[in-house]
């Protein structure tokens, strides 16, 4: 399943990335395969979103949250 | 000033990183730029308990010493060049206690580089309230670094910084984190071979980065890159591993030293806010009432300071004309370099107030909800979450807007949105578009209550906004991309804003402007007042001994007198000889010499247009006063046909002209400013004359 398949309130945890040039930035900002992650809110216009993840607040457009391929 | 130690801040965005630089320095600071970069370059000095000075640079804010903007890059270049005149005896990264995990990522990368560095661990009034443990000491221990709780938000600890720099190592006693050799073992011993290093972290740092840092030659770095080549290095596989291994580090450190209670969070307040502030209706109500305030803000505040500056500058302008004696270097100094200084000046309060309102914003952490709103209607265009600040402070001024737009840390999105703000109508087209609009378009109401200039006015400003965002559309397919595109961003919680902040950011970007942008107006407006002030041959002369003869002071006031006179001699004056020059190229507009005049006159700046009007028209007013000037023009006649020479046709094409032409020697010089190279105010400049030659020749032919 990838994040943009979680239902907004849902509990995730991440496994892996599909894309490596992300998947370098993402992990830097907290988000590692194992951490949990769900929908804290989503851009009136529907894109962007934010996550909640390693505690804080983390804003990605869709296309970049499709990347994320959760267990 | 000699420092006898050089401290460097690091930490991630948003961990209070410069609210520490300004308690620690105060208003002893200074902001530069990085050689051959627009990033900002903030020093500053503080005294320790010892007496001894201590040079203090705080680098920009990243997730990690691999960089992923220009401002990041400058961190690494600092911290590891030997040879740079502000690498650190002493790093403190500062730390997020509330988010210690991803924020000790920077840290492990920072000591593996075995420079001699100390944690500041901010916010501990945070985890204090959220009942978050954490054993300081056992911390400290298992690092081997001091390890100082903080609070700068409330200027708690800040003492024992100080203090902890005054007894600050020479030599680097940390622990190592992780053991990178792991990742690219024959790589990182060929590299330490080849340069003869001793640190496997900075070898492997060369790896990555040999392509991008300046301190070292271009054979070593063609060297590292064979090197790379032979053993199969793959960066960003690389980082990926370096990434996981630190993350694995850290958890176990965290582990045994801090201790979250496992109770679940509620709602937090921040997530109740933004249920409001980003709501799909609401969200942008608010945004727009925000604007609009600040918008209304920039205009009526200013109002007072503008119109104080201004008149300050005409008083000391017209004392010193009676001081000194008359001459052109008296001339030269009160009209033409003080009347540039005033056109710099008169900018201050507005760069000021939207200043201020960007830092509040920027400070509480609503900018992050607006980019968060905005960036897919601002994609679109090619344009970029984060440029709907400069756009919107582009209606009161370009200036400060186009300086504004370093936020954005994607290149492509920056270029465009620098190129495109000017177009905004600003408040220097105001007094030109009022004149033009009050001379032809009828003040009367249609349907009740909308009335008809308020109306025109009104589409000028829209039609602005339309024209940025099909130019940006433009843009976006002609530049190239020269990163991908992220918006992988920390959305902080709301906070309230440090009001010191906002203070050192009014003050930082208004004297920046003063510095940059003054050099450069001040410079245009003396070649101009050359231009409006002499003429060719000796008819300057002769219109003063015209002047002179009796029979004239007769017939006219001696103010009358006067303005004629000055009117004479500006259509003699280069400016005019110009203005008649160009009449040809500006005829297809519907633009006759005087209009020339006075388009060669206000290059500098939009609004001298109104100045010039009334010279020509021998009237007295300006900007601030415009009636007399608009009976006058009203009542011109063209005498080759009788008719009126401001038409609907002549107006608005004269409006559309105003509307795209870069009559701004300040946007120019600060967009040289900001992309550090003449190529882009150039495009900037040829694209927008080209517009507003069409444009005008369109809207004259239409309406003829």
């Amino acid at each position: 399943m990838r994040l943009t398949d979680l239902l907004p309130g849902a509990i995730g945890i991440v496994k892996e990335f599909t894309d490596l040039e992300m998947s370098v930035k993402l992990m830097e900002m907290g988000c590692l395969p194992g951490s949990e992650v769900t929908i804290s809110n989503i851009a009136p216009l529907g894109d962007p979103i934010a996550i909640n993840v390693a505690g804080y607040q983390l804003s990605l457009r869709k296309q970049e949250a499709s990347t994320i391929i959760l267990q | 000033m000699k420092a006898d130690i050089r401290v460097a801040l690091v930490g991630n965005p948003n961990t209070g990183k410069s609210t520490l630089f300004n308690i620690l320095t105060g208003l002893n600071q200074k902001i530069g730029n990085f050689p051959g970069v627009t990033v900002d370059k903030r020093v500053g000095y503080c005294t320790l308990p010892d007496g001894r000075t201590a040079e203090i640079i705080d680098l920009p804010g990243t997730y990690s010493l691999y960089p992923k903007s220009q401002d990041e890059s400058i961190v690494f270049s600092v911290l590891a060049d030997k040879a740079n005149p502000h690498c650190p005896d002493l790093v403190i990264v500062i730390i997020d206690a509330t988010n210690l995990k991803r924020n000790m990522l920077l840290y492990t990368q920072v000591a593996d580089l075995k420079i001699p560095v100390m944690i500041a661990l901010n916010m501990t009034d945070l985890t204090e309230k959220a009942g978050i443990d954490i054993n300081i000491n056992l911390f400290s221990k298992k690092l081997g670094v001091p390890v100082i709780p903080i609070s700068a938000r409330k200027k708690e600890g800040i003492d024992k910084i100080r203090e902890s720099i005054s007894f600050a190592n020479k030599i680097a006693l940390q622990q190592p984190s992780i053991d990178v050799n792991f990742i690219a073992p024959e790589l990182i011993a060929a590299i330490s071979d080849y340069l003869h290093l001793d640190n496997p972290y900075y070898a492997l740092q060369l790896a990555h980065q040999h392509e991008n840092i300046k301190f070292i030659s271009q054979a070593e770095s063609d060297r590292i890159e064979e090197l790379e080549q032979a053993y199969a290095f793959h960066s960003q596989k690389a980082q990926a591993s370096e990434t996981i291994a630190r993350y694995n580090f850290i958890n176990d450190l965290l582990f045994d030293t801090v201790k979250t209670p496992l109770i679940p969070q509620g709602e937090t307040i921040s997530n109740k806010i933004d249920k409001v502030l980003t709501h799909k209706v609401f969200g942008f109500v608010i945004f727009f009432a925000i604007l609009l305030f600040m918008f209304q803000s920039i205009f009526s505040w200013s109002t007072y300071p503008h119109d104080l500056i201004a008149d300050l500058f005409v008083w000391v302008q017209n004392s010193l004309h009676k001081i000194l004696p008359a001459g052109p270097l008296t001339g030269l100094l009160v009209d033409g370099v003080l009347g540039g200084l005033s056109g710099v000046m008169v900018f201050i309060p507005q760069i000021a107030i939207l200043f201020a309102f960007i830092s509040v914003l920027e400070d509480t952490g609503y900018m992050s909800r607006v980019t968060f709103m905005m960036d897919k209607l601002m994609r679109k265009v090619g344009l970029n979450g984060k440029s709907v600040v400069p756009l919107i402070g582009g209606f009161a001024c370009a200036v400060p807007s186009i300086m504004g737009a370093r936020t954005i840390e994607n290149w492509k999105d920056r270029m465009i949105t620098i190129m495109v703000t000017p177009l905004v109508t600003c408040s220097a087209r105001l007094p030109v578009y009022t004149l033009l609009i009050a001379l032809v378009v009828p003040n009367r109401n249609v349907w009740w209550i909308l009335n008809l200039q308020g109306l025109a006015l009104t589409g000028m400003y829209v039609f602005s906004l339309v024209s940025a965002i099909i130019v940006a559309f433009v843009f976006k397919l002609i530049l190239k991309a020269r990163e991908r595109g992220y918006f992988i961003m920390e959305i902080p919680i709301y906070r309230l804003p440090r009001w010191k902040n906002v203070g050192f950011s009014m003050y930082e970007r208004s004297k920046t402007f003063v510095v940059q942008a003054g050099k450069v107006i001040i410079a245009v407006s003396v070649i101009l007042w050359v231009l409006a002030s002499y003429g060719p041959g000796d008819h300057f002369k002769q219109i003063d001994l015209k002047y002179a003869k009796p029979e004239m002071s007769k017939q006219y006031p001696p103010d009358e007198l006067k303005r004629i006179k000055n009117s004479e001699k500006l259509e003699n004056s280069y400016a005019g000889v110009l203005g008649h020059v160009i009449e040809p190229v500006i005829k297809p507009l519907g633009f006759d010499w005087k209009i020339g005049i006075a388009l060669i006159t206000s290059f500098a700046a939009r609004e001298v247009f109104v100045g010039t009007m009334a010279t020509i028209y021998s009237v007295d007013g300006d900007a601030e006063r415009i009636e007399p000037v608009q009976q006058k023009m009203k009542a011109a006649v063209d005498p080759s046909t009788g008719q009126p020479e401001f038409s609907l046709a002549v107006a608005f094409s004269l409006m559309m002209f105003y509307a795209f032409a870069m009559q701004c020697a300040s946007t120019v010089a600060v967009v040289y400013r900001e992309t550090k190279s003449w190529r882009w105010p150039a495009i900037q400049f040829a694209y927008m004359t080209v517009l507003a030659y069409a444009a005008s020749f369109i809207a004259f032919h239409l309406l003829k």
